[in-house]
């Protein structure tokens, strides 16, 4: 839309220093034979690339007409004479729009992209080169050759470059082919393999490419391509894993205190999360409703309120149930599925059964192209920076800050912390509120990738809760290896196993390596690992 | 060696686990089960206020199954201390197994008039695959329903209890296992029928499945199968195997040192629970008509647990009844206020674990001993040795 409209400006610009095209030119276009259509389209293209412009437009937008035997371009109520440009006095009574197949709309197209090649904007040219990077063929190589002569920008000239060899590619010179073979090689497109492909191929008993050099460097321009190819997909693949390991890590964290470091089970961990995906929500209808300006900017405001909320919860949580259940796991993690259950019903009841609907930011939005096959969106790549900053500051609260101190002197030795007047009962709240708090700024990024419901939190209590065990209880760097190790492993086992054996397989994997390990990855050395 | 002293016979030491009041108790409710509902369901006419509907027997049916699962889960819970999330998992592979044969029953009757059950023939599956083989046979079916879970029970619990899982972390891998399992037969390819799992049973041993006189016979076996499943675990707790049992329950590193090896104690509770439970899986597929992936999540193991809790662990009567508490309240919450449901049920879990240790059984010794303190008999004894 935004390049028409650029395309459009530009040619406003350019009417006005334009010079008359020859008419003999222009008369072909209107034949009833779709050959000498296409002949007419590209003699025009290469005679006067920049007076043609418009005219190929407007027969691609079905505006050029014949008005008796001038050639003619409608253009609303006005008819400008497409040879000179210039508009018609009086206005012709009939004309007769010059109709076209989809073959010679195909060959337009083309045509309209090179010519587009030499638009004064830089951004008109990229989309062009790029069009033409797919359907470029030996009929344009002249335009090519014109184009790479003038073109500046390395990026554009690099694409037309291969383009320039694609089109070669069909030329009858052995040497021209066996040249742009081997610089298609350079490309890391899927498309430009596709392309090389029939080259090396038979067709009956005859090589489809004759020549025996070409054909050889067909197959190593291909063997090139596809290592770039599978290379792109391995990063893209260690990507989308460390992007689910940062998502588990998220999950995991807060789990990581409240059952690592206090050794609570807490099975309304996912509800945390939920709490904090609907902090999310709720904060974009606040924004929506009073600062639609800011409305970008919600989510930073989601954070504390989500941090806050979740921790709230978590500390009522404590102070009315789980305190009262130190020392009995069991039972503390039937009574906490009690108040996930709880919690769902609360969020169903304020919030309806349905998913709500919590919309990306603008700039979360997009991504970064890092190969023609490989594209990183924003929102995972904000989530993993994320993760990477929870996790400092939660790493700087338990080593750094007086609380954290405590916390882990609580984790070592209740009952001595407690004589040396540690408050452990406030001490336990507070790091159960800290680590559903994490929970909540987990659940406002999920809000992010994920859909955000009552029933949300049930699937990542199963997981997060692999990674604690997986990791090893009151370690954090054990969690952070798990969840890392457990999303890689995953993306990559569902390359070729598919999505949910991937997840079985981990599932199985765990078990057994639970079996072999039960003290997890990073075991506490000492007399507590035994309780 | 010693001479070791005569042993009571089996039959002798089966009579003397139940005192003279569970067996009149036990007598009764047979009574009622096998000869009561029967006339009442068949013969009295449907207006008469003692007709019972078949509403009312499919729902009691049910839950007679949810009751032995109970008994089972209070087996190893509150004698083996062995808190299992899982228990959903072999219940429902119960199920299946049976749900094999009741598929084949319906033979050409299903809506594509293939040999192939419905969804084989939905898949383009041109034969049965090779575990469905002999799935027509009931005595096959029967044999996979009594060893196919314990077997993976067995495997399973080998492994985890060698290791020395014990507490939290058992209960979250079997918590694992279940998952993985319904995620495994929520798969299409796995040959259970998907997401929708086993449905539409016509027949069973020939007769129609929704004939009054099956539905009644179905009833009186699972109220036959929880009594056999008391009588019998009553025998086991009440017996030296049981007493070894609480005490590594209670302190098994103790237990240990005296030179007892745990492992063997633990696998054989652990493995007739996973038994008791497949068994009731297959008492419940047919009552209820229906078996699916869902059977296996793990909300469904975890409301097992609050079966037992509510009911009282190591009482084995009170699972029974939190069983029927809970589920009876269940069917009419979901049908007159639903939205109240999970409320009920959240609050149950906090206040049964929170206020009542030791369940409804416990609660009512209490009242009975006159508000005379009363210790907590679960509370593990030995924690400075564990520590």
């Amino acid at each position: 839309m935004r390049t028409t409209g650029l395309l459009f400006c530009g040619w406003l610009l350019s009417t006005a220093c334009l010079a008359a095209i020859d008419p003999t030119l222009l008369k072909p276009l209107a034949s009833e034979d779709s050959e000498s259509k296409i002949a007419a389209i590209a003699a025009l293209a290469q005679a006067a690339p920049d007076e043609a412009l418009p005219v190929l437009k407007a027969l691609a937008d079905d505006s050029l007409a014949l008005a008796g035997e001038r050639v003619v371009i409608v253009d609303g109520a006005r008819v400008l004479d497409a040879a000179s440009h210039t508009e018609i006095k009086p206005t012709p009574a009939a004309t007769e729009t010059i109709g076209i197949n989809n073959r010679v709309r195909r060959e337009l197209s083309g045509a309209l992209a090179a010519l587009r090649l030499f638009s004064t904007e830089r951004a008109v040219r990229w989309q062009a080169a790029q069009e033409l990077t797919l359907s470029a063929d030996a009929k344009m190589l002249p335009l090519l050759d014109k184009a790479l002569a003038v073109e500046t920008d390395p990026e554009i000239r690099k694409r037309l470059q291969l383009a320039h060899a694609q089109a070669s590619l069909g030329s009858t010179e052995a040497g021209v082919r066996l040249a742009a073979v081997r610089v298609l090689g350079e490309s890391s497109d899927p498309n430009v393999r596709q392309m090389l492909l029939p080259l090396t191929e038979k067709r009956g008993d005859a090589w489809i490419e004759p020549d025996s050099a070409v054909r050889a460097a067909a197959r190593t321009s291909i063997r090139s391509i596809e290592q770039r190819l599978a290379w792109a997909d391995n990063l893209g693949r260690a990507f989308t894993g460390l992007s689910l390991g940062s998502i588990l890590l998220l999950a995991a964290l807060g789990l990581a205190i409240t059952y690592g470091v206090m050794g609570v089970i807490n099975m309304a961990h996912g509800e945390l999360l939920m709490v904090g995906a609907y902090s999310a929500w709720v904060m974009q209808g606040v924004f929506r409703a009073y600062l639609p300006g800011a409305i970008d900017w919600y989510l930073l405001a989601a954070l504390p309120v989500g941090f806050l909320s979740a921790a709230l919860v978590g500390i009522l949580m404590e102070r009315i149930v789980i305190r009262h259940l130190y020392g009995r796991p069991l039972e503390t993690l039937l009574a906490t599925w009690g108040i996930s259950l709880f919690l769902m019903q609360v969020a169903r009841t304020l919030f309806g059964a349905q998913n709500v609907e919590v919309a990306n930011p603008v700039w979360m939005a997009g991504g970064i192209e890092v190969l023609p096959n490989l594209m990183l969106p924003w929102n995972r790549i904000i989530i993993v920076g994320f993760s990477i900053a929870v996790l400092a500051v939660m790493w700087g609260i338990l080593n750094l800050s007086r609380l954290g101190m405590f916390v882990r002197a609580v984790t070592q030795n209740r009952a001595m912390a407690g004589c040396v007047g540690v408050p452990t009962g406030r001490v336990d709240t507070l790091a159960f509120g800290l680590g559903a708090g994490i929970a909540g700024l987990g659940g406002v990024a999920l809000s992010q990738i994920a859909n955000v419901g009552p029933d949300m939190g049930q699937g990542y209590i199963v997981d997060s809760f692999m990674v604690v065990v997986l990791g090893g209880v009151g370690q954090l760097a054990g969690a952070v290896w798990a969840a890392l190790g457990l999303g890689v492993f995953t993306k990559f086992l569902e390359g070729w196993t598919g999505a949910v054996v991937a997840k079985i397989v981990v599932l199985v994997f765990i078990i057994i390596f639970i079996q072999k390990r039960p003290q997890g990855l990073f075991a506490l050395k000492g007399r507590f690992v035994e309780s | 060696m010693r001479p070791s002293p005569a042993r009571t016979p089996l039959i002798v030491r089966l009579g003397q686990s139940f005192d003279m009041r569970s067996w009149q108790m036990a007598g009764l409710f047979a009574a009622f089960a096998l000869f009561a509902v029967p006339i009442m369901h068949l013969a009295l006419p449907p207006d008469h206020p003692l007709h019972l509907s078949t509403y009312f027997i499919t729902l009691i049916g049910k839950i007679l199954c949810y009751a032995i699962v109970a008994v089972a889960m209070d087996l190893i819970w509150g004698y083996g201390g062995i808190l299992s999330l899982g228990h959903g998992l072999f219940f429902a592979l119960g199920g299946y197994a049976f749900g094999m044969y009741l598929m084949r029953q319906i033979g050409r009757d299903g809506s594509y008039q293939s040999d192939l059950p419905d969804f084989m023939v939905f898949l383009d599956w041109k034969e049965l695959p090779w575990f469905w083989v002999g799935s027509d046979s009931f005595v096959w079916v029967a044999l996979l329903v009594l060893v196919v879970p314990a077997l993976i029970a067995f495997v399973f619990g080998y492994f985890a209890f060698r290791s020395r899982i014990k507490g939290v972390y058992f209960s979250i891998i079997t918590q694992a296992l279940t998952y993985a399992a319904m995620l495994l037969f929520f798969r299409n390819e796995t040959g259970f029928g998907g997401n929708n799992g086993f449905t539409d049973f016509k027949r069973i041993l020939g007769y129609s499945i929704t004939a009054p006189e099956t539905r009644v016979v179905l009833f009186g076996l699972s109220a036959l199968t929880l009594l056999g499943t008391l009588l019998l675990a009553r025998t086991l707790v009440t017996s030296k195997y049981g007493r070894i049992l609480t005490a590594i329950r209670d302190a098994e590193s103790r237990v240990m040192f005296i030179g007892y090896n745990p492992l063997w104690y633990k696998l054989f509770v652990w493995t007739l629970s996973a038994l008791l439970c497949a068994v009731a899986g297959a008492l419940y597929v047919p009552q209820v008509g229906i078996i699916n992936p869902s059977e296996m999540s793990v909300a469904n193991s975890i409301e097992i647990a609050i079966w037992v809790a509510v009911g009282g662990r190591g009482t084995l009567i009170g699972p029974v009844i939190g069983a029927f508490i809970v589920n009876l309240a269940k069917s009419w919450f979901t049908v007159s206020f639903p939205e109240y449901w999970l409320f009920f049920l959240g609050t149950l879990f906090i206040v049964a674990t929170l206020y009542l240790p030791q369940g409804i059984v416990g609660l009512c010794r209490k009242l009975r001993a006159g508000m005379k303190r009363d210790r907590h008999p679960l509370a593990p004894a030995a924690k400075g040795v564990q520590a």
